[in-house]
């Protein structure tokens, strides 16, 4: 008899998500997929509206991200109002962009680790759910807890410094920056009273980095081993091949380290990435046209950045990069839970280049815009806390955007989720008389070291229960289980 | 004058998807009320969603107010006790705010008055403007907690 099992949404990612597992009579898996509604509204939504409003609207898409959109959207402008891209504009503008940034990458990293996946590492993926959350890591690992909640906090407080506001913030503007920081807001921030100074953000990073190592230490097997698949990788490089979230060319590497696209103008990014449309589920897969559609899906994010790039452009992360790199021997690395590794020494980064901009004088002085001859088009692209994002506009005589698309990191990483859940669920649930709750959850896990925002990839609204169904061959239920 | 408690009124939501703004504008509106009747114990703040650093936040208030638009089957609003839960959500977009107030008692050991605002809503498209029906509902909330200050209620 075959068997459908549902699991509906994934507990503890954005928005919502289902995965369904087929199992035949014998209790083999068969088939594996994990189904995100991707609803396309937003592209339309922003049609007809002035071009130098976007960066502003697209952080509507979402609440977890809108920085990574405000920015995508304001590079993109950057080229539409002529001041090119990246290092076109003022120092000034380019450090206070990518002190939001990076404030926004330490920030979710910081909650990804410590409010989603510190349960499953600290606990075990088998354990009471009831204890596997983040109340669990208060009770037993209050420093770990504390960590987390000012982690947060210092990066909140850095987004608030640089965009203006919590909420629909309008630091980046097309061309440039509104504001710089004021001397006391940039003192704060880097020298402010414990915790929430650079220093001690900087000290707890590379704890983290600690913590997950030692972890690695002694649960070799299921760090290296759980949903490893092979892939390509895709990420935005700095030209001279170093780390970088903000700003650079493309670049993807194959499963061996061989370059796929060789730091191509990301302005460009049609002629290499198309997305495949598949009837059974509404989010897209993008692919590298070069490898074609069965061949071509990529990883983003945390993961396939250290594949991508040659070293990283600060001490203490650069260190780690060292370490992290001679485990695979040069390698790319292509253990799924080695992505919460290379988040980490991400979050190391990202601290090191706040206290680098907050030093800077340019933050606090300097010209504020740059503006050149109109274009009709233009691409926008960083590294999103999930992977690289693309925003792509036109615009009309009447500065009206007239067309929107955007790619955001959990699509591009569409494909390597249902891989993940494909090898998860071969190994976990293969040939079992009964589905149990670590098993599930198994499936979660490997779906939540991608740290998907469903809610960007589908711009939804509301909450779901975590539902499990199991369906005979006929489609009639015979088991339900809500989480 | 008697001793004010420290009171935070703290909306959440997103003001792109209509009446999902609901709590945005309300901390806005007290905002300037708070100015123009020199109000010195109450302070606001807002986000898109609650998440684990706000337990530090309200770790320094005596009275916390959460503020969210609701599509619950209520008249115009309600003000109702969080009590501290553990109970944790599916997603990190909407951390409940007993749990905020769990973890604020478990890092800080502080468990101030909270409470939850919840004004009805009834749209939420892609869309900056509030409904006019719950933007009614939203000027009987206003003046609810607004009377109940100016009165140095602080207990609902």
């Amino acid at each position: 008899m075959a068997q459908k099992i549902t699991i509906e949404p994934v507990t503890r990612v954005e928005g919502h998500g289902k995965v369904t597992i087929h199992i035949d009579d014998k209790g083999n898996v068969v088939q594996t997929r994990l189904h995100i509604v991707e609803f396309r509204g937003f592209e339309r939504f922003v049609q007809g509206r002035p071009y130098w409003e976007a960066p502003v609207l697209v952080q509507r898409l979402c609440g977890i991200c809108p920085v990574s959109h405000h920015l995508a959207a304001a590079k993109a402008m950057d080229v539409i109002v002529g001041a090119g891209t990246g290092d076109g504009l003022t120092p000034t503008a380019e450090k206070m962009r990518r002190l939001m940034h990076y404030g926004q990458i330490f920030q979710s990293h910081s909650l990804h680790f410590f409010h989603l996946v510190s349960p499953d590492l600290l606990f075990g993926i088998d354990a009471d759910p009831a204890i596997r959350n983040v109340i669990g890591v208060a009770i037993k690992h209050k420093d770990l807890a504390v960590q987390g909640v000012m982690m947060r906090k210092y990066g909140q407080e850095i987004i608030l410094a640089t965009s203006g506001k919590k909420i629909h913030g309008t630091g980046a503007i097309p061309g440039g920056i509104n504001k710089h920081l004021t001397t006391e807001e940039r003192d704060k921030l880097l020298k402010g009273p414990d915790p929430l100074n650079a220093d001690k953000m900087i000290e707890w990073a590379k704890a983290a980095v600690d913590f997950f190592k030692n972890y690695h230490k002694k649960n070799k097997d299921f760090i290296d081993n759980f949903a490893k698949f092979p892939s390509n990788f895709l990420s935005l490089v700095r030209k001279d091949g170093a780390l970088d979230l903000y700003h650079g060319v493309l670049r993807a590497v194959n499963n061996e380290g061989k370059k796929i696209l060789n730091d191509v103008d990301y302005q460009d990014y049609l002629n290499y990435i198309d997305e495949e449309v598949r009837t059974w589920s509404y989010m897209k897969f993008p692919y590298l046209l070069e490898l074609g559609k069965e061949n071509g899906w990529y990883t983003v994010g945390p993961l396939a950045r250290l594949n991508t790039c040659d070293f990283i452009p600060t001490p203490l992360a650069q260190k780690e990069f060292e370490e992290y790199k001679a485990y695979t021997k040069g390698k790319p690395n292509n253990m799924s839970m080695h992505m919460h590794w290379a988040r980490l020494i991400e979050t190391l980064h990202a601290a090191e280049m706040i206290k680098q901009l907050l030093e800077d004088p340019d933050i606090v002085n300097g010209e504020l815009i740059t503006k050149g001859k109109k274009q009709y088009e233009g691409v926008g692209l960083l590294e999103a806390p999930r992977g690289t994002l693309f925003h792509h506009y036109k615009i009309n005589e009447n500065d009206q955007i007239t067309m929107a698309n955007l790619i955001v990191s959990t699509t591009n990483n569409n494909q390597p989720m249902n891989e993940a859940v494909k090898q998860v669920a071969h190994k976990y649930m293969n040939g079992k008389k009964e589905i149990t709750e670590p098993m599930m959850n198994a499936v979660e896990v490997a779906i939540r070291a991608y740290d998907p925002c469903l809610s960007c990839a589908t711009h939804a609204l509301g909450k779901m229960p975590l539902q499990f169904d199991l369906f005979d061959q006929y489609n009639n239920l015979i088991l339900q289980k809500f989480k | 004058m008697k001793n004010q408690p420290k009171v935070l009124i703290y909306g959440y939501g997103n003001p792109g998807r209509q009446d999902d703004g609901l709590g945005i504008i309300f901390t806005e509106h007290i905002e300037e009320w708070i100015k123009n009747n020199k109000i010195n114990n109450v302070s606001v703040d807002s986000n898109y969603q609650l998440n684990i650093e706000d337990a530090d936040t309200i770790s320094k208030f005596d009275i916390v107010i959460f503020v969210d638009a609701t599509q619950e089957n209520i008249e115009e609003f309600t003000i109702s006790k969080v009590n501290p839960s553990p109970e944790t959500e599916f997603t990190m977009h909407s951390v409940a705010p007993s749990l905020v107030l769990y973890l604020c008692n478990d890092i800080y050991k502080k468990i101030p008055d909270t409470y939850l605002l919840h004004i009805k809503g009834y749209e939420w498209n892609f869309m900056t403007k509030i409904t006019d029906k719950a933007l009614n509902n939203f000027q009987k909330a206003f003046e609810f907690i607004t009377t109940k200050f100016l009165n140095e209620e602080y207990e609902f």
